[in-house]
């Protein structure tokens, strides 16, 4: 299998709380990540794409449509934005960066076909630093 | 248990298609095609999966992998043009998924004599891009 990655970086704010917990439980759960003004990361986005090797190009993906994709689908919506007001994807959740990979997975998916209308390559998997010590990894199960 | 082993190359390269226009070869592989060449530092990162030895406590000889990987990759690729130098570029593009299969297949044949299992190769050539081969290429 061949697996092709790229790499962005975008910016945005977010307070981690939960609707579904008291101000007390939220400053537990959360610790400082629950400050009621939030805080903001620069975030360092890697999608990872599987396909087969095209023996006449030597390509397994055309990085100019998945830049395109990713621009236009995620960092869009996510640059400088407020991660709990202002994207519809994570609206009623806690913006944890769990969340937010998954939420990546899904805007890729929304518009990949159209992207990559031969069927390939495949979304694999998105890995998201919050920060160079906290990294979550996101797998696309289709 | 894996274990992986990093060296970095310069080198340069150009892809394009002999049978396309400059436009149409831009169009598939961007900057990547300009007629003269430009380079990379590329890095690679090669991982071997296995259990530590017995005795040793080793899963294989990173002196060894060091080794093979300077016989293997680094002496014929450093300093070199890709597409004039390093067989089989003279007529296959040398784009980082083919270079991250060629350096799989120059490295099998001694890690498999060696009893070791090779893992991943990865390859990049920037912060930006990375390829990774996964199992003998096709």
């Amino acid at each position: 299998m061949i697996r092709l990655t790229r790499c962005y970086r975008f910016s945005a704010a977010h307070r981690l709380h939960s609707g579904s917990l008291n101000e007390e439980e939220n400053a537990a759960v959360y610790g400082k990540c629950n400050h009621p003004h939030g805080h903001g990361h620069d975030y360092f986005l890697e999608v990872s794409v599987t396909g087969p090797l095209d023996p006449a190009t030597g390509l397994v993906a055309r990085v100019e449509a998945l830049d395109r994709l990713v621009e236009t689908q995620v960092l869009n919506r996510l640059r400088h934005r407020d991660l709990n007001t202002e994207v519809p994807e994570l609206e009623g959740l806690p913006p944890t960066t769990e969340l937010l990979a998954a939420a990546v997975i899904r805007m890729l998916r929304e518009r990949w076909q159209e992207a990559f209308p031969a069927g390939h390559p495949r979304l694999d998997s998105v890995r998201l630093h919050e920060t160079r010590k906290n990294i979550f990894e996101a797998f696309c199960s289709i | 248990m894996l274990i992986t082993r990093k060296v970095e190359f310069s080198a340069s390269h150009t892809c394009r298609l002999p049978g396309l226009s400059d436009a149409e070869n831009e169009a598939l592989y961007g900057p990547e095609a300009h007629p003269r060449g430009h380079g990379h530092n590329f890095s690679v990162e090669v991982t071997l999966e296995g259990e530590p030895d017995r005795v040793t406590g080793m899963v294989y000889d990173l002196k060894r992998l060091k080794q093979i990987l300077h016989e293997r990759v680094v002496e014929p690729f450093d300093h070199r043009f890709l597409n004039l130098d390093v067989p089989p570029f003279d007529h296959v593009v040398p784009t980082l998924e083919n270079i991250a299969v060629e350096i799989w297949r120059r490295l099998q044949p001694d890690l498999a004599a060696a009893g070791v299992r090779l893992y991943r190769v990865r390859v990049s050539d920037s912060d930006q891009t990375c390829v990774e081969v996964l199992g003998e290429p096709q």
